[in-house]
């Protein structure tokens, strides 16, 4: 069977594909929205830390899994492996409907002003593509908004002098604190910093027909039993689905944006649920598969009239990958400070996000979630031994004693820290994978180790008795779930992939919607950044949909 | 066939199950027996139970022909190699030298001390990294996939499971 021609086809229903879907949808124009993955129930996998999306060692319970999926890893020291979705160095996001939303942390963050002016705050950095974005905090303020009041964010600014300034309280009122964070709280008053509850894509009260949070153990890496936590599988794509106009396509892998002899966008090829290629055809095409797999897509997209790949004219799709290393302090305390009180993560502190002297960028820093046993099992003070005797008394001693502090530092763009597509190796579906390679440059490591000394001070004021830390940087890239960079927009062509309402600059009709076209990460989870792009792509194009502008 | 199930500490399981442990999915007896002595060795018994009798060496031989498949070569070489640096340095398996020898061992191969030429290639660091996480993953990981037998890690953490949805407390 042909599919029929639609209006607009979305290449991913994550965090940026799913709110897009929702924003075409409900104005009218019909959409074919894809998924790589399914629904998931937390029913298939409950808390199970093994197949979490953190520790996935006997593969991912919301995907992708070891089977059909492969990508290839450059070492530090050259060496490239192949490597699977349940080894951390494939940098995974969770293929399924809502992708990363249904798996993340939840944390919902507002990037600051700075965030978007990186190369006007901290001027040009040698070896660098540091720059600023082509949008400024104001033009994506409503957009955070819009994705606080339909997602659904709980939070509170007014103890955070950090904040860029807001038109609009959020819906929910901020989460309270667990024993260890309260701890935390009281310490950074004694220092001076100014600590507050972190905003959450999750219900502190009843909202938007979900229930609120139960204050579970787990939450990070398992998708909520309850619907508590917010993302766009149990919010916008509901409502994408109930209009009518959206079709929602799971288990489809697309493989190539089809270009005609016009050298003209008409859709793409996919492979559906039984493996079979077929086509959609459509006026606009939007990919929003996360940085990585747009990226790839993109890339895999050759012909005549894109022989290096579409919108990769100048050589810079793929390029710029960014995640967060995460600089850390681990402290342990001489009473238990653990009141099983659910999920962690909750006091943080904006103080060292920027203007940090010597320091380019920075990052927030707040307390963990809670650790489950495996995990914990890999957590020693250096030196300790990580097996035996010793090792079983520490886990039984030290569970509940445990603090960790850790954040995200905002990473300097690097051009070679990249995708690529791997010349020999393939998936099952007989795409070629993305290849990965990158290392980080002084610069980062001299931000990471100032905010693991922060967080390391922050704890020994709290009272830990023995604390160590680490600038939590990794062996090759960092992208992982806050993958970004890869598409950055820009006003420039030479210099950027799309335009700043994330279409690709020599295409009319094909736009990206996610964490590609930032130019810069921020020191903060991404996911609102990524849904506040979807909400302006989106509306973008809606809006001259109905303008009659048909994208050729 | 039943002092080979006893050798291999299986006794356990065979006095609460009915059905027999003697066949494995993909250990011999033999490198069973040698899983156990790792196990406990790795997460040794005191008042908790240890790896062999948590179920450390079913919970990895499920995984061998499940999501670890990929791992079954490197158990081939890896246990082979330490039988056969035991043999000659002792002139007996592993799990006949003493407590002190085993933790002695152990250390060699985890800092990649190892000279015989069965380990090259790094395999003496590579493999004891692979036993240890695998073994931390039977017993801290959920009794479903065959080790933590009991979630006597649970217990000894002082965790409820399983977990329940909603305000989750535990009683002292």
């Amino acid at each position: 069977m042909i599919n029929q021609k639609v209006n607009a086809l979305i290449v991913g229903a994550g965090a940026g594909g799913g709110v897009v879907a929702k924003e075409l949808s409900t104005a009218g124009m019909s959409v074919v929205l894809f998924e790589q993955g399914g629904w998931i129930s937390y029913d298939d996998h409950t808390n199970d830390e093994l197949h979490s999306q953190r520790n996935p060692v006997l593969g991912n319970a919301c995907g992708p899994d070891d089977e059909r999926y492969r990508r290839v890893n450059v070492n530090q020291d050259g060496r490239s492996n192949i490597v699977l979705p349940s080894e951390g160095d494939y940098n995974n996001i969770s293929a399924c409907v809502g992708s990363g939303t249904v798996t993340y942390g939840a944390l919902a963050w507002r990037y600051m002003r700075e965030d978007f002016k990186m190369k006007s705050t901290y001027g040009h950095v040698e070896g660098s593509t540091l720059d600023d974005w082509p949008i400024s905090y104001d033009d994506l303020e409503p957009y955070y908004e819009k994705a606080e009041w339909e997602i659904g964010v709980s939070g509170d600014d007014s103890l955070n002098p950090f904040a860029a300034p807001r038109k609009k309280l959020r819906p929910m009122p901020p989460f309270t604190h667990n024993k260890e964070a309260e701890i935390m709280n009281r310490a950074a008053l004694r220092l001076g910093y100014h600590p507050f509850s972190i905003p959450m894509l999750r219900n502190s009260i009843p909202f938007g027909g979900r229930p609120a949070c139960y204050r579970m153990r787990t939450c990070i890496g398992y998708a909520c039993p309850v619907s508590a936590k917010a993302g766009t599988h149990n919010t916008v794509i509901p409502v994408a689905l109930k209009s009518g106009n959206c079709e929602l396509r799971t288990n489809c892998i697309v493989s190539e944006i089809i270009v005609d002899n016009q050298g003209k966008i008409t859709g793409v090829t996919y492979f559906d649920q039984n493996n079979r290629k077929k086509t959609q055809l459509a006026d606009v095409v939007i990919i929003s598969a996360s940085a990585i797999e747009t990226a790839r897509l993109l890339l895999n997209s050759k012909s005549k009239f894109f022989p290096k790949g579409i919108g990769n004219e100048n050589d810079w799709v793929g390029r710029n990958l960014q995640g967060h290393a995460y600089p850390n302090a681990f402290g342990l305390f001489d009473e238990e400070i653990y009141d099983d009180f659910g999920p962690g993560s909750s006091v943080a502190i904006c103080d060292f996000n920027h203007h940090n002297p010597g320091i380019i960028g920075g990052g927030y820093l707040a307390n963990a979630f809670i650790r489950m046993p495996y995990s914990f099992s890999g957590i020693r003070p250096p030196g300790e031994k990580m097996w035996g005797k010793s090792h079983k008394e520490f886990q039984r001693n030290n569970f509940k004693k445990l603090v960790e502090i850790h954040g995200p530092y905002q990473e300097i763009p690097n051009f070679n820290h990249r995708v690529e597509i791997d010349p020999l190796v393939k998936d099952f579906w007989g795409i070629p994978v993305p290849r990965l390679s990158g290392k980080m440059n002084e610069n980062d490591v001299k931000g990471c180790t100032f905010l693991a000394e922060k967080a390391d001070l922050w704890l020994k004021e709290a009272g830990a008795i023995r604390t160590w830390k680490s600038p939590g940087i990794s062996n090759g890239v960092s992208a992982g779930q806050h993958q970004a960079g890869t598409c950055r927009m820009g006003n420039d062509p030479k210099t950027s992939v799309t335009d700043k309402f994330g279409r690709i600059h020599s295409v009319p009709n094909l736009f990206v919607a996610d964490g590609s076209l930032h130019v810069t990460n921020g020191g903060f989870n991404p996911a609102l950044t990524i849904m506040a792009l979807g909400y302006r792509v989106g509306g973008y194009i809606a809006s001259e949909w109905l303008k009659g502008n048909r994208f050729k | 066939m039943q002092l080979a199930i006893i050798g291999s500490g299986g006794i356990l399981l065979f006095a609460k199950c009915s059905h027999s442990v003697a066949s494995w999915r993909f250990f011999s007896n033999t490198e069973a027996q040698l899983m156990d002595a790792l196990a406990d060795q790795i997460i040794p018994p005191d008042e908790w139970t240890g790896g062999r009798e948590s179920g450390v060496t079913n919970f990895i031989d499920k995984q061998l022909v499940g999501p670890y498949t990929r791992f079954q070569p490197i158990y081939r070489r890896g246990l082979k190699a330490i039988q056969t640096t035991c043999k000659s340095q002792f002139y007996q398996n592993f799990e006949k030298l003493s407590w002190d020898q085993q933790t002695a061992f152990l250390d060699q191969m985890e800092a990649g001390k190892m000279i015989d030429a069965v380990w090259a290639d790094g395999l003496d660091r590579e493999f004891f990294s692979i036993i240890r996480n695998h073994s931390m993953q039977a017993f801290y990981g959920s009794s479903r996939h065959g080790g933590n037998k009991n979630n006597v890690s649970y217990k000894m953490l002082k965790l409820d499971y399983p977990l329940i949805i909603g305000q989750n407390r535990y009683k002292n």
